[in-house]
């Protein structure tokens, strides 16, 4: 009985949710992050389960209110569908576990609304991955960005301000995307994706499909930050308050790619997206300059916030250009760096959140040997995800590099492939630079002598941020061993995921 | 092919002490005694792989996959065992220096210190024992990450500088490599070392399988100090002079060397390196490397850095003998890493001693310190023979293959090369040993020997340098091996 209904139940936890907390929340506000953790976990529970469910049973479809489509509009939980939505539900359950003291601390008397529009947030994005209607994607689209906008704007003064442009841009990018369903709707007669997949091959010459396809991709390209449409990312993220940048900078890009894979691989086929011209390699010349625009920019950062922003942007283009590659080691090196950047940028995320807790910023200037008596934990938990993030092995992220990698050797990409190298060394100054500063004396310091820097770290104790905010931290870091070791169970499942 | 847990063990065994070093940080003397149990453990491991080496047999475990049709594999053949034996070997006398040489000196964090440099010699015997080109990578760049936090040991400007350094060239390397293995994984669909190379069946064109070749060159010649990739490692020497000694002048850089020769002999295959004019390469690059490093040597004040450049110079030895592509000429090279290895570490002893004894590093200052420390001294006079290339020091016998491995392929250039850097090397040691006993010192009243740690270990090592000269089997049949693996490595390349 589940196994049929999966999808509605997984997308329908989050609308009931997003009422229930403010029926409680009104009554009594303390209520409302339990509320959205308990939410998150039953949709988190549930995508375990249902990721296991699809690879027994296969995809599964589900017409809403009994009409099949393609006149009634329908969920189609496949493997990429599933992967996401399995992606996605657990990274934020465990993310909206850490923020009750940050969120308590940093918008007080607003918890009631942020957590609603959460689970608003999460069933745009949830809705976005299990249907199977172009429509009704942009609808959730619509749903998920309004919530965005909003969760954005909770924090520092700035943050409106980034949340408005924010705004401006990403509805620019959502009409371009409708307006290229419209054209695909006027051609084909239909909405559903696997209907307009079947007939899409007659008209691929066609200038309006050429048309609607270019709008689609940089609609949802802006969405998800490809350069040169990232410009919204690094304000919002640096400046909303920590538990939304930990809510929305591991999923929120990703979501916008899923929607990339499912138009270029799924709805038009990888040779119907390069009919007319090599429109994948073009958004693969764009991932790489975004790569490596977004290591670099990442180094000029002070701000420990928006280095990891900035790192987004550069780590967006990983993933979109394994979709351009189009090879099967391309699609699970893209999709396995999904996990990976998405487990990786919350930690990173809630380290800086652990240190503005007890300092009041993140800034990296004031990162000194004394934070590795008072973070301990935090600051290993740094070193792991720093070399995940660099891509030395065993760590998860080498292995989404090395799948990454084969698909650009397979392709003879030598450009792409140099890309990988030289942002994975950018990746390496900027975060060893962190490293050293915590690690070491710093024989630059001219204020202080070395003898005084050695009181100052002797005279430092422990300090790290409560259990329920370091352990999410310290578990996502052990699991990026996890991914590593097991790196081969998912990629051999997400290899069967690649579209024919 | 038989399966054998003691290669795991062998690796794993330094690992498992670093918590216990860690929980022992305010007991130093149990502390050391974990890694000194460590290092003993080691060596009898590797040891009971040595008699299936000598007979020309292989261990091997999988454990799991790493990648798909990629499994972490450790094969314990007799190069890997070869190499391994040389690296757990030293260590010993490392340790017990170490804990002479830190205690001396008064070295701060040095908790953090043994902590590293034990996960160091597990990532160098991993190194030794990968069985496929993806395992080798995870346990390479595990040794740049383990070597890291000893080279900026401490902390001064000049350290960071140098760490910085070090990690922009390995981690370069390491990626390179990943490149390069993701390159043959596409070609040839395995990565796993096999004597003659994984090309055998393969033709590419020559442009590719130069820019091949010219990939995984920069992969491995950053640890082995190929020019003009070398210059980390004069710098790496703002390190505590142990780790000079043993992972400069063992561990780090002969992982380097003998990545060289896993390239050239399991992946790519002595075939191909001829077929494809890649020796030639391989052998200039070898040839310059030598004679400018030595030139270099001349020019450096402080002793640790004209040893490190003495190194560099020695490195490429091993690549020439290597490059030339020649049953004897191999031989002479893996000798060499044996010979340069014992050498080369009782040189970097002695500098320690001088240093936490007298507290002098410059060339400059040693005059007539050979009265005061005449041991270290003494030693110090037959490293710099063996380098040199005088008999009966080991480095004579070493070297004298590599120059029969050049007759053997008809060259005389090579020959040249190493008669000239026998003189260079002369010319730059001798001065030192000529300071320390002709010339009058100053100050270096109510001076004595450096402590027995640091100097037992310093005549031991001296003494096997000599031995390994006059009798080359007398410990383990080290010669027979070394002949054996490089009959492997041609034999199963012209069938």
């Amino acid at each position: 009985m589940i196994e049929t209904h999966l999808p509605a139940i997984i997308a329908l936890t989050f609308v009931a949710f997003s009422i229930l907390i403010p029926v409680f929340g009104i009554w009594k506000e303390e209520l409302s992050q339990p509320l959205a953790v308990l939410g998150s976990g039953i949709a988190a529970f549930f995508s375990v389960y249902g990721f296991f469910v699809f690879l027994d049973v296969g995809m599964i479809r589900y017409p809403f209110g009994g009409w099949a489509p393609p006149i009634g509009i329908e969920f189609v939980y496949d493997g990429l569908s599933a992967f996401f939505l399995l992606v996605i539900n657990v990274v934020t359950f465990i993310a909206l576990i850490y923020s009750k003291y940050r969120g308590r601390a940093e918008f007080p008397g607003k918890e009631m609304p942020f957590y609603s529009l959460t689970m608003l947030m999460m069933l745009g994005f949830n809705g976005i991955l299990l249907t199977g209607d172009l429509f009704n994607l942009f609808v959730f689209l619509e749903i998920a960005s309004l919530s965005m906008y909003s969760l954005i704007s909770i924090g520092k003064k700035p943050a409106s301000y980034a949340a408005f442009r924010y705004l401006i841009i990403g509805t620019a990018g959502g009409t371009l995307y409708l307006l290229g369903v419209g054209y695909l709707y006027t051609i084909t007669g239909t909405l559903n994706i696997i209907d307009m997949s079947a007939m899409l091959p007659t008209f691929a010459e066609n200038s309006s499909v050429v048309a609607a396809l270019l709008l689609m991709v940089v609609g949802i390209g802006i969405k998800a930050a490809l350069f040169p449409t990232h410009g919204w990312l690094p304000d919002s993220y640096t400046f909303t308050s920590s538990p939304s940048s930990i809510l929305i900078a591991p999923i929120g890009t990703k979501v916008a790619a899923y929607v990339l894979f499912r138009v270029m691989l799924y709805l038009f086929g990888i040779e119907l997206t390069d009919a007319v011209m090599p429109l994948s390699y073009l958004v693969g010349i764009l991932a790489c300059i975004g790569i490596v625009y977004g290591s670099v920019m990442a180094i000029a950062q002070s701000n420990m916030k928006r280095m990891l922003a900035y790192s987004s942007v550069s780590q967006i283009g990983y993933i979109i250009m394994g979709l351009s590659l189009a090879n099967p080691f391309g699609f699970a090196g893209a999709l396995l760096h999904v996990l990976n950047h998405a487990v990786m940028k919350a930690c990173l995320f809630m380290i800086s959140g652990n240190i503005t807790h007890r300092e009041g910023n993140s800034d990296m200037s004031r990162f000194d040997e004394s934070y590795r008596k008072k973070y301990p934990w935090s600051m290993a938990s740094l070193s792991v995800a720093a070399i995940s993030m660099v891509g030395l092995p065993p760590l998860a992220g080498f292995f989404s590099k090395w799948y990454l990698a084969l698909g650009t050797v397979e392709n003879g990409n030598w450009l792409f492939l140099g890309v990988i190298i030289v942002s994975s060394l950018l990746n390496a100054v900027y975060f060893f630079r962190i490293l050293e500063r915590v690690y070491m004396n710093d024989p630059y310091e001219e204020e202080q002598t070395e003898e005084e820097q050695q009181k100052a770290v002797a005279a430092a104790t422990y300090n790290e941020p409560p259990a329920s905010m370091l352990s999410p931290t310290v578990i996502l870091a052990l699991s990026l061993f996890a991914i590593g070791f097991a790196n081969v169970l998912i990629v051999s499942a997400l290899m069967g995921f690649f579209p024919l | 092919m038989d399966i054998s847990l003691v290669p795991l063990f062998a690796i794993l065994v330094s690992l498992v002490i670093v918590p216990l070093i860690y929980m022992s940080t305010n007991r130093p003397n149990l502390r050391e005694t974990w890694t000194v149990i460590a290092a003993l453990i080691k060596f009898g491991l590797v040891l009971t792989l040595l008699p299936g080496a000598l007979e020309g047999k292989s261990v091997e475990i999988h454990l799991f996959e790493l990648a798909p049709g990629l499994p972490l594999a450790l094969n314990a053949d007799p190069f890997g065992v070869f190499f391994a034996l040389i690296a757990s070997g030293l260590w010993i006398f490392t340790s017990f220096y170490s804990i002479g040489y830190m205690r001396g000196a008064g070295e701060k964090k040095q908790t953090r210190y043994f902590a590293s440099f034990a996960v160091c010699l597990s990532a160098t015997i991993g190194i030794a024992f990968s069985a496929n080109l993806l395992t080798f990578i995870l346990f390479y760049e595990a040794l740049t990450l383990a070597t890291y936090p000893l080279v900026i040991h401490n902390e001064k400007k000049d350290a960071i500088k140098a760490g910085r350094g070090y990690l922009a060239y390995t981690l370069t390397a390491g990626l390179l490599l990943v490149a390069g293995a993701a390159l043959i994984y596409h070609y040839t669909g395995t990565l796993d070392f096999t004597p003659g190379g994984l090309f055998q069946e393969l033709e590419l064109p020559q442009s590719t399988m130069l820019v091949l070749f010219i990939i995984f060159l920069g992969g491995v010649g950053v640890k082995a100090g190929l020019m003009p990739i070398h210059s980390w490692l004069p710098e790496a020497m703002a390190a505590p002079t142990p780790v000079s000694a043993l992972l400069h002048a063992v561990a780090v850089v002969k992982s380097g060397v003998f990545a060289v020769i896993r390239i050239v002999g399991f992946v790519f295959g002595t075939d191909v390196m001829v077929d494809y004019g890649l020796s030639d390469i391989l052998i200039v690059v070898a040839g310059v490397t030598i004679i400018l490093a030595s030139l270099l040597a001349f020019a450096q004040d402080n002793l640790k850095r004209r040893l490190a450049y003495s190194t560099v110079g020695h490195l490429s030895y091993i690549v020439l003998g290597v490059a030339m592509i020649t049953p004897l000429g191999m031989t002479g090279g893996m000798m060499h890493i044996a010979a340069h290895a014992t050498m080369k570490i009782t040189l970097f002893f002695c500098a320690g001693a001088i240093y936490v004894n007298l507290h002098r590093t410059e060339i400059s200052n040693l005059n007539g310190i050979a009265k005061v420390m005449p041991w270290t001294m003494a030693a110090f006079v037959i490293g710099s023979m063996g380098l040199s290339g005088i008999p009966p020091i080991n480095g004579f016998f070493s070297k004298w293959y590599l120059a029969m491995g050049a007759l053997e392929g008809g060259m005389l250039v090579p020959v040249g090369v190493l008669v000239l850097s026998g003189m260079l090397n002369a010319g730059y040691f001798f001065p030192i040993v000529y300071r320390a006993y002709f010339k009058k010192g100053e100050g270096l009243e109510g001076y004595g020997e450096a402590s027995p740690f640091m100097v037992v270990p310093i005549m031991v090592t001296a003494t096997l340098s000599v031995l390994f000269g006059l009798f080359p089997n007398l410990f383990f049949g080290f010669f027979d091996l070394a002949v054996d693996i490089s009959a492997t490595l041609f034999n199963s390349a012209s069938p």
